[in-house]
């Protein structure tokens, strides 16, 4: 058995006096596709942010391909790896916000471009054939000079993904790719992520979408009250879930 | 018009010392501005605090006080006593004044800047000055431009305060003149040079403002 590209064990979150997270063990394999989904401020969006940082956790270990980006000592005490290792196995993992959070000063092209140049020392002629790519599989290689302010979501979030592309990251997590855009607009986004899916990109996607979840993940996990209540592959979950939580959840949803 | 063109030389030669203190203290006190707000909104709390002491100093005592003080305090006080003559002094007075302006004017800026933007930065593997230089700052200097126009057109006016150590400047060398003829002419045509300064710097920040209108946000 290869190592997890992911591997949460125990993971706890603490705001303040609020536990968000519970002890969260998730591992995620080679090209899996697992699907986080759960009600609103179940912990997994920041189940999602605290394996690359964007959250501390409070307890527990998370390990990236191997490597361990944070552990926590026999008496509790949390050890995050040095700051240059923390951004070096960051840099793996690719992200997508609700929001998208692209660059606004910048082109379509520029996005995309950016951190290849900015971190990794690329020459613009290296990357820009790379870029160019990556926008003709999203689909938008013709607004590559565009503001993203002209851009609707949809397309947004298509360059978000370019972007995150751009970086050659062996794992991608979406946070809530999907959430923030108008139902019609949806479509173009979960058909470019499933499209990474068919190419066996390791993913994790936190989402609202059931009929996405069910064709695209190979794995459901469902989140509730900062727990992973169940964890299986997509057909079973939606067929026959076994937490009652899980049941009304889906009741809910459908 | 005679009368006019007489007077005129000398009005001209007091706008000479008024753009130059003018142009010296803003090409100074922009950068050193941007400076503090870097260090005001670092995670250093205690050089944060200083620079928030300092802009309290600077911002809660009148400009004139401090010019004042510069210019014939300075050299008394212990250690670092100079004495600098007027232009110096005034230069000095005007850049350290006004970067503690133009620094929240930045901060204000920086601060206005979605946190989405430095985690998309961030998850991208920018480092923070990366992200700074890269991210922040190029959206900052879009979103300060009418407040630091603002404050820009406020320095020019606020040049007239050197007649205190006795500069020749547009306003001096104008009530210089109407205090000899006993007319008010002079008074008009400052008025008219200032207003000329003010619509460059005016005309010249909305260009800016429309170069910077391509993208939103």
């Amino acid at each position: 058995m290869a190592r997890p590209m992911i591997n949460a064990r125990g993971v706890h979150k603490r705001f303040a006096a609020v536990e968000v997270l519970r002890g969260v063990s998730l591992a995620v394999d080679k090209g899996e596709v697992v699907a986080v989904i759960g009600p609103s401020g179940s912990g997994k969006s920041t189940f999602l942010r605290c394996l690359n940082h964007l959250e501390t956790i409070s307890r527990g270990r998370i390990d990236i391909e191997g490597e361990t980006l944070v552990s926590t000592t026999a008496d509790g005490v949390c050890r995050y790896a040095p700051d240059a290792d923390i951004r070096r196995i960051c840099r793996r993992m690719g992200m997508v916000f609700q929001h998208f959070n692209l660059f606004p000063h910048l082109t379509v092209l520029q996005n995309v471009i950016e951190a290849p140049i900015t971190v990794k020392g690329l020459r613009r002629d290296e990357i820009v054939p790379r870029a160019e790519e990556l926008l003709r599989k999203v689909g938008l290689l013709d607004r590559q000079t565009s503001h993203p302010s002209r851009l609707s979501g949809g397309q947004k979030q298509r360059v978000a993904i370019a972007r995150a592309l751009a970086m050659e990251p062996d794992i991608m997590l979406f946070d809530e790719p999907t959430s923030a855009l108008d139902p019609e607009l949806t479509g173009e986004v979960l058909r470019t992520i499933r499209e990474l899916a068919e190419e066996h990109m390791t993913m994790l996607v936190v989402t609202h979408e059931m009929a996405f979840a069910r064709e695209v993940a190979s794995r459901v996990v469902f989140m509730d009250g900062g727990e992973i209540l169940e964890a299986r592959p997509a057909r079973e979950l939606f067929a026959a879930p076994e937490h009652p939580r899980t049941r009304a959840f889906l009741e809910n949803m459908l | 018009m005679d009368y006019l063109m007489r007077i005129i030389g000398p009005l001209a030669e007091g706008t000479g010392v008024t753009l130059q203190v003018f142009v010296i203290s803003f090409v100074l006190a922009v950068p050193l501005g941007l400076a503090l707000a870097l260090v005001r909104v670092s995670r250093f709390a205690f050089v944060s605090g200083l620079v928030n002491g300092y802009i309290w100093l600077m911002r809660g005592t009148p400009l004139m006080l401090q010019m004042l003080f510069i210019y014939f305090a300075l050299p008394f006080v212990p250690v670092i006593g100079v004495r600098l003559p007027d232009f110096p002094a005034a230069i000095v007075a005007f850049v350290l004044n006004y970067a503690a302006y133009f620094a929240e004017i930045f901060r204000a800026g920086i601060q206005s800047i979605d946190r989405g933007q430095y985690e998309a930065a961030r998850v991208l593997g920018l480092s923070y000055p990366q992200t700074m230089r890269r991210i922040v700052l190029p959206q900052v200097c879009k979103r300060v431009l009418p407040p630091l126009s603002n404050e820009t057109i406020t320095l020019v006016k606020d040049t007239s305060l050197i007649y205190v150590l006795a500069m020749n400047d547009l306003l001096r060398a104008a009530r210089g003149i109407v205090q000899r003829d006993f007319t008010t002419m002079p008074f008009v045509v400052a008025a008219a040079f200032y207003l000329l300064m003010t619509l460059v710097l005016t005309l010249a920040f909305q260009h800016l403002e429309r170069k910077h209108a391509v993208y939103d946000g």
